[in-house]
């Protein structure tokens, strides 16, 4: 079953007298259990739909289900904690007037989880669980690394236990080292509590590494959409293959496939 | 072979704070020759961004800052230099590209106000129309297809990918020879950074101009640089020509680094330790490319 | 919080500022013991001794009625103080309030709570203050409410335009993501972000609340006879210029250390904050 559906979403915004049309007659589904990868660059829609999975903007035109439920315009705390976010920039999302502690038991005191007493040491578990000591939530988040609080942001989403997790380039900000210690903690994380991930990036070597599909956006329109294997060795759509023309590379096996691309480019 | 362009030598750095003494570069030693691209590659808090805001003399005037060793550029050096005559080479003979180009350029004035100040530095006396002119050349240098109507536009009504260029230009305009770019391109789109790292490319090749470029990114290293200086927390701890240190990492530290880059071809994820001993073993050199070898 | 205060001894002008407020606060409390005629504070008649210039029984000289100008300027520091402190613990919640929910609820209420606040705004203060005073009888709690009622205003457009901003940052975003209430993000998440400016702002107004009291006093809207207020006294004592110069020199010295001092402590607790006002 699907756990989540877009169907023929569209949304328009109105930026003074114009009208932009950030997503168009977009469709797809993200099944249960796997990482969805959404790639496009900056008008390509991308955070646009993920707003709109999380109920922060409303489609214009389209639904969004949940479990074969359309998802309301105003959602209540239960939706609310079905889908959670992990967000791009590490210093912006945790408030810098709370300790660590106190913005991950937000999550268990809105919805209840657990007996008051016992949350802050279910706010203990989960820091243990992203890999960071328990006594960090006492600190506030001006102490800790960009990765670090990243590894809180994941934390906060995963205090909800929900089942849906929508990343919103979610290592951009992290240098290279950082980042593939947050990727893998993502995977390990995924494996253990049998998450659904929807991946939101720019950067096509880490859907690579980290999605099972990959869905290509460009322009508001969904231009591909595949197994990560598919899309990557043989991608049908000519943006797709500029995409991954234009993406830096480190190895001479990347550089055979990029030289592969490029011939059946020209 | 001719003195480099830019040389550094036992390039120590610290900040004095009420909790004492903070070292950020403990002695690093690199040179860029005239139409040399050089990287210097690292993560956050490596000190890559402070040796470029060192060479370009903007840290030495500090009152909280320490800094020792010799950097000289065209023989002279920048940390004795009084601030004026360092002020003086800023935009003339050295100039300098930013990561975000939209926020670097001011909102308020339009291009060519910013532009005409630009060609100022160097010839005071030049007329706007003059000015107009070569400006105008530049931007076409930049492959921006309506030039005039850029010229006359304010940042915030072009694209990133324009205001790119336009920081292009403007940092070669005056034939410095020396341009420091950091992290060039990363604010911007992967298919706009491509094309505007190849511009890049081509424009420095034909002013032979020298190149520090500054990233975390490897894969644009890889594209755009001869030769790669690697630092760890202050220090340099592998240097060589790209190819060589690209297919074989000596040092520790560059190979977390290569092995942590995803690759388009797969892979899977790898398992990083959260730091290693080994990051901090002494600098490897690759062979012939230390830099006692590469300047005698 | 003692990092501030151990920065705020080091620099010298916020260590005088220091002092001086400090040396007010304890004259406030203290007055019963550090002054020489405590009963002078009252309605206390003493004609053989009026008008005395300073000396060393009367350290400020006395008053047209024969009382002790230094106690009754150590007794009207406290009144000054407590109306400092009451108009601002009332004002400041109001004014705050008012500018969360506008800031963050926005639409038809962001209209309705401004546009009332911008009239508020409109009137210049003492103006308002003196409206106020017309229509009630001239006593200290009064002088309070007319003081309080042109206060709150300031912080209202402080902490609305912090919230405004703060509303686009991602722990906002995070916390409507996760359920929270909309009271929760605003008084909980978004307004521990505002209370560096709005400590900033209360240090600042301490001074301009004793001053716009002495002026209403000044006018004779204020405090009544007998209790002692500072600008009642200037306003008297002018009268009596350059002769009886003690009578106004005295009580002036008094705002002036006071509102000096605080603001000295505001600068810097300003830049100590980090608050770009």
């Amino acid at each position: 079953m699907s756990l989540l559906s877009v169907y023929k979403v569209s949304k328009q915004f109105t930026v003074g007298d114009s009208v932009v049309q950030a997503l168009d007659d977009v469709s797809f589904d993200v099944q249960e259990g796997e990482c969805l990868a959404i790639v496009g660059e900056s008008g390509s829609g991308k955070s646009t739909i993920a707003n709109i999975i999380l109920g922060i903007y409303s489609a214009t035109e389209g639904s969004v289900l949940y479990k074969d439920k359309e998802l309301p315009d105003k959602r209540g705390k239960a939706l609310r904690r079905a889908i959670q976010l992990v967000q791009q920039n590490p210093l912006s999302s945790l408030n810098p007037r709370r300790t660590i502690g106190a913005s991950l038991r937000l999550a268990l005191d809105v919805h209840g989880i657990g007996e008051k007493k016992d949350r802050n040491g279910m706010v203990e578990t989960l820091l243990e669980e992203v890999g960071l000591p328990s006594e960090f939530r006492h600190r506030s988040p001006a102490a800790l690394s960009g990765g670090q609080r990243q590894r809180v942001a994941i934390a906060r989403a995963l205090a909800c236990q929900s089942r849906l997790v929508v990343l919103d380039e979610p290592t951009s900000a992290l240098d290279v080292l950082v980042q593939a210690r947050v990727l893998k903690l993502l995977e390990d994380l995924k494996q253990r509590r049998n998450l659904t991930y929807i991946f939101i990036t720019h950067d096509l070597s880490v859907v690579r590494n980290i999605a099972d599909r990959v869905a290509v956006f460009e322009k508001g329109q969904l231009v591909e959409i595949g197994s990560t294997t598919d899309v990557f060795e043989d991608p049908k759509n000519p943006y797709t293959r500029r995409l991954m023309a234009a993406v830096p590379i480190v190895g001479r096996d990347e550089q055979a496939l990029r030289d592969k691309l490029s011939e059946t480019m020209k | 072979m001719s003195e480099p362009i830019l040389k550094i030598e036992d390039l120590k750095l610290g900040f004095k704070s009420w909790s004492g003494m903070n070292d950020v570069l403990h002695g690093i030693s690199l040179h860029i020759r005239q139409g040399e691209r050089v990287a210097l590659v690292g993560e956050s808090g490596s000190g890559k961004s402070v040796t470029a805001r060192l060479v370009l003399g903007m840290l030495q005037e500090l009152k909280n800052t320490h800094v020792s060793g010799r950097i000289l550029f065209e023989g002279q050096d920048i940390n004795t230099m009084p601030a004026r005559t360092c002020h003086a080479m800023r935009g003339t003979k050295m100039s300098m590209i930013f990561q975000d180009p939209t926020s670097s350029l001011n909102p308020t004035y339009p291009i060519s106000v910013q532009f005409t100040e630009v060609l100022r530095r160097k010839d005071p006396e030049i007329t706007r129309q003059r000015a107009r002119e070569i400006a105008i050349a530049a931007l076409t240098d930049v492959h921006i297809n309506n030039p005039e109507r850029v010229y006359d536009s304010y940042a915030f009504q072009l694209s990133g990918g324009m205001n790119q260029r336009v920081m292009i230009a403007m940092a070669l305009v005056n034939n410095p020879t020396l341009l420091l770019a950091d992290e060039p391109g990363t604010a911007l789109d992967v298919t706009v950074q491509a094309q505007t790292l190849n511009l890049m490319s081509n424009l420095v090749e034909k002013h032979n101009t020298a190149v520090l470029f500054i990233s975390h990114n490897l894969g644009v290293v890889r594209e755009f640089a001869d030769r790669v200086y690697v630092i760890y927390k202050g220090n340099l701890v592998e240097q060589g020509p790209t190819e060589a240190l690209f297919e074989d990492p000596r040092h520790p530290y560059t190979q977390a680094l290569l092995s942590a880059v995803p690759r388009i071809t797969g892979g899977g994820i790898p398992d990083i330790a959260e730091t290693s001993e080994s990051f901090g073993l002494p600098l490897v050199a690759h062979a012939g490319f230390s830099e006692k070898e590469l300047l005698s | 919080m003692k990092k501030i205060f151990v920065t705020l001894t080091r620099n010298p002008l916020s260590l005088t500022g220091l002092i001086l407020v400090g040396l007010v606060v304890f004259a406030a409390i203290f007055a019963d013991f550090i002054t020489p005629f405590p009963d002078h504070r009252g309605a206390v008649v003493d004609f053989l001794n009026f008008n005395q210039p300073p000396s060393w029984t009367h350290l400020f000289g006395t008053d047209l009625v024969g009382r002790d100008l230094f106690t009754r300027v150590i007794y009207a520091y406290r009144i000054s103080l407590i109306l400092g402190i009451v108009v601002l613990v009332i004002a400041v919640p109001i004014g705050v309030s008012i500018g969360l929910l506008a800031g963050y609820l926005g639409g038809k209420t962001e209209f309705v709570l401004m546009r009332m606040t911008d009239v508020f705004l409109s009137i210049p203060p003492l103006v308002l203050a003196m409206s106020v005073m017309g229509l009630l009888e001239p006593t200290l709690a009064n002088g309070m409410i007319a003081v309080t009622v042109m206060w709150w205003p300031w912080y209202t457009r402080l902490v609305f335009n912090i919230t405004r901003a703060e509303k686009e940052e991602g722990y906002v975003l995070a916390a409507e993501v996760i359920g929270a209430s909309k009271l929760h993000i605003m008084f909980r998440e978004i307004l521990p972000n505002c209370v560096p400016s709005i400590l900033t702002k209360m240090t600042l107004d301490f001074g301009f609340v004793i001053l716009i009291a002495s002026s209403l006093s000044f006018l004779g809207l204020g405090v009544q006879p007998p209790t002692p207020d500072l600008g009642s006294m200037v306003a008297e004592g002018a009268r009596y210029l350059p002769d009886s110069w003690w009578l106004t020199v005295f009580p002036g010295l008094a705002i002036l250390i006071a509102v000096f001092g605080f603001n000295l402590i505001g600068d810097a607790l300003r830049e100590i904050l980090g608050v770009d006002q």
